[in-house]
């Protein structure tokens, strides 16, 4: 059965125990004689058709969390012990022609297997016909294994269906038993409704903690390999894509890239405060309803440019403007520079500013400008001394998200700002960021487990963990000061 | 109330009680409006309205909401431009000159005429800051002790010196609410106005802190023409030496204090004090 289907018959069940519960509950009033039910009936069928849906939901949720644990016990079990004793990067892809195998089982014939074992020339073309795609030719007791995981997995699949089933049919009947004149039905489900709610948090809660584990111990992999030291205060970045077999693991330096993403946001922040800000004030203050319906939304358009496009934009039009406006000053700017980057990325976050800032500063009560007014106030005098002193938290809590968000930029600085990790103070030399060099260590040829693919997770960390402190912090100081004029 | 409501008078006559106020006797009038019109939009709000307001006095404004007492009220130190639907007409003079005059600096003259608003709205500075905030913006002190002594003169004469001495700098919004109301007074002090709005300046308050307000406006009056918009009566009759009564965008009577609640000459006057509208 396809899994639209299957989702379909689920769906239909629902209906049905939810119809079957609701009347059963109003043949119930009935029978009592016209006695009012606590819940109306709806809530009757609600809860028995929860019931039969969740724990069924849950059954399977379990199963395809465990199965593969068990299956792989069973493989690992059965391995010969001179490959059980080979290190695991090779061990993996034993296991991946196993899984394969096992996978495409029940579409091989008897015949199939018997030419499989024989292990003619062209087994991994003929198993390729049959959707089965192997990296290596399997030999005779892989096929063994295969069968025999292949087995275990179809009982536990028929298990799995007997199990979801049973506890489909308990739920219903307990639920059935339970409706009466009496039951809380509508505090129940309300009670439900706030479990459902509570786990749709905390898959957002635990994919974040996921992640954060994973890059952290690929990260501890990888200091295991290069000192910490060495990473956060080496000053040159030159990660050698070592010829297989030499020791020569190159230096893994982040100073270089730290100092280009922290430059690259300085510029973009120079840029896109002032003229955020400004154009936030101008908006919320000055604008009449007419410009503001037309430029806000202009404004805003910018944000949805995708950042590919800014990079685009840097790398043929204002890149090449600058170093030629450069080169009429007499200043020697390269096409790909700090500056470049800087100011296209910095346009880039304007919105961001803007937007939120207007927001914010609309927030002042207007009893604030009035009182300012009142004294006798000019407008530029409220703004400045009334107004923004009082959305100044927000606005700080708006600039660092904004910097949070040219930290983590990649694509601008790809194209404006180059690949090369250069440790300079000159704003018209090319230097790189980390998210640049997180991608460039991934891509192309790749083995998993040398310093130069797993420093991505290192640089992945940092880059976190100072988004993090900037998030924290603006957080903190929007919370600390929010209430002044409350 | 039916009646009242129905019968919108053709020319909108004022009638004084008694025919000469002694208040206005007693004191030079210090605002003189001839006229006075406000339009929200297309909505007229106030109709033409004549009215005499006498310097060193209290006078209130009472009628039900919606009336326009405090649209008329905001004409008067033009804080109606911060609307951008609001149109102003007739002729607004105080001490003899147009306030609507496009010669006048209308920042100037806010600065001659204070106020004071329904709720306290402390700026989210200081206490210091706060009342130093129209002194700095003027230019009125020349140096940090100058400004000191203006900060401490307001303070004292809003009585909240004596409460907040030890904490000047800590921030206004700390304070109680009759304590936030107090040093909004001394704010507007502190700019020297001759003239003080109060828009409902204690409907936020509790009694006890209404009562210090009150008291201090009573203080006041030696030096400042004050004007107070009121939902109260008691209010109105405690502290007020003229009480004007708005209904429907007019001013419908006007007379001195004690013989409007004790002798209105209008129906309407009589019936909304003696809480039969309103």
């Amino acid at each position: 059965m396809s899994t639209g289907l299957l989702t379909l018959f689920c769906a239909a069940a629902f209906v049905l125990v939810w119809w079957l519960a609701r009347s059963r509950a109003r043949s119930i009033e009935q029978a009592n004689r016209g006695q009012r039910l606590h819940s109306r009936p709806v809530y009757h069928g609600v809860y028995v058709a929860l019931l039969t849906v969740i724990p069924a939901l849950l059954v399977v949720v379990a199963w395809a969390i465990a199965e593969p644990f068990y299956l792989s016990k069973i493989m690992s079990a059965a391995l010969p012990p001179d490959v059980a004793a080979r290190p695991a990067g090779e061990q993996s892809l034993v296991l991946l022609v196993i899984n394969s195998l096992a996978d495409g089982w029940s579409r091989l014939t008897a015949a199939d297997i018997a030419q499989v074992r024989e292990a003619g020339p062209d087994v991994q073309r003929m198993l390729a016909a049959k959707d089965i795609f192997l990296p290596s030719a399997p030999e005779g007791w892989m096929v063994d294994i295969a069968r025999d995981v292949s087995q275990a997995k179809s009982v536990s699949r028929l298990l799995a269906t007997g199990v979801t089933v049973l506890a489909a049919v308990g739920g219903f009947f307990y639920g059935w038993r339970k409706v009466a004149t009496g039951l809380r039905a509508r505090n129940l489900v309300e009670r439900m409704m706030l479990l459902g709610l509570m786990s749709a948090s905390a898959v957002a809660i635990f994919t974040t903690i996921g992640i954060v584990f994973s890059v952290l111990f690929e990260s501890i992999h990888f200091f295991s390999m290069v000192p910490v030291t060495d990473f956060l205060f080496g000053t040159v970045w030159d990660p050698r894509f070592s010829a297989a077999g030499s020791d020569s693991s190159g230096q893994f330096g982040v100073l270089p890239l730290l100092w280009g993403t922290l430059y690259i946001s300085f510029f973009a922040l120079l840029v896109a405060v002032p003229v955020g800000l400004m154009s936030a004030i101008y908006m919320s203050e000055y604008a009449n309803e007419r410009v503001r319906t037309v430029a806000k939304p202009m404004l805003e358009i910018l944000a949805g440019i995708p950042t590919i496009v800014y990079g685009l934009f840097a790398l043929i039009a204002f890149g090449p403007f600058l170093r030629d406006f450069g080169g009429s000053l007499g200043l020697d700017i390269s096409a790909n520079s700090v500056l470049t980057a800087g100011i296209v990325m910095g346009v880039m976050i304007i919105p961001f500013i803007s937007s939120l800032s207007d927001d914010i500063i609309s927030a002042v009560p207007q009893s604030l400008r009035d009182g300012s007014y009142g004294l006798g106030a000019t407008q530029s005098e409220t703004i400045k001394q009334v107004v923004l002193p009082a959305a100044l938290p927000g606005i700080v809590g708006a600039v660092l998200l904004a910097a949070s968000r040219a930290i983590g930029e990649t694509m601008i600085v790809v194209m404006a700002a180059g690949i090369a990790a250069n440790l300079t103070a000159n704003p018209f030399e090319q230097v790189t960021t980390m998210t640049v060099k997180i991608v460039s260590q991934l891509t192309g040829d790749l083995e998993f487990n040398s310093p130069q693919t797993l420093v991505a997770f290192a640089l992945g960390l940092t880059l976190f963990v100072i988004t993090l402190g900037l998030n924290v912090f603006a957080l903190h100081i929007v919370r600390t000061y929010r209430e002044q004029y409350d | 109330m039916d009646a009242a409501v129905a019968e919108k008078p053709a020319r909108f006559e004022t009638v004084m009680t008694p025919a000469e106020p002694a208040i206005m006797k007693e004191r030079k009038p210090k605002i003189v409006t001839e006229g006075v019109t406000v339009h929200y939009g297309d909505k007229q709000a106030i109709y033409p309205l004549d009215i005499k307001i006498p310097d060193r006095a209290v006078s209130a404004f009472i009628g039900p909401s919606g009336c326009g007492k405090s649209t008329f009220l905001r004409c008067i130190n033009r804080m109606n431009d911060t609307i951008p639907t609001a149109r102003v007409g007739g002729r607004i003079t105080i001490d003899g000159e147009d306030i609507y005059d496009p010669a006048l600096d209308v920042v100037q003259l806010r600065a001659r005429v204070g106020m004071v608003f329904q709720k306290p709205n402390p700026f989210p500075k200081s206490i210091f800051d706060n009342i130093a905030y129209g002194p700095r913006i003027h230019g009125f002190a020349r140096n940090r002790t100058d400004l000191e002594e203006i900060v401490v003169n307001s303070l004292k004469r809003a009585g909240l010196f004596e409460e907040v001495k030890d904490r000047l700098e800590s921030p206004g919004t700390g304070l109680s609410g009759g304590q936030q109301q107090r040093l909004c007074i001394a704010r507007a002090i502190a700019v020297n106005p001759d003239v003080i709005l109060m828009d409902e300046p204690c409907s936020a308050l509790d009694p006890i802190a209404t009562a210090r307000i009150e008291e201090l406006i009573d203080e006041l009056r030696e030096n400042y023409c004050i004007v107070i918009v009121t939902h109260s009566m008691q209010q109105a009759a405690r502290v007020s030496q003229l009480t004007a009564f708005f209904h429907l965008g007019t001013l419908v009577e006007v007379g001195d204090t004690e013989a409007m609640f004790t002798n209105p000459q209008e129906r309407r006057t009589q019936d909304y004090i003696m809480g039969r509208f309103g």
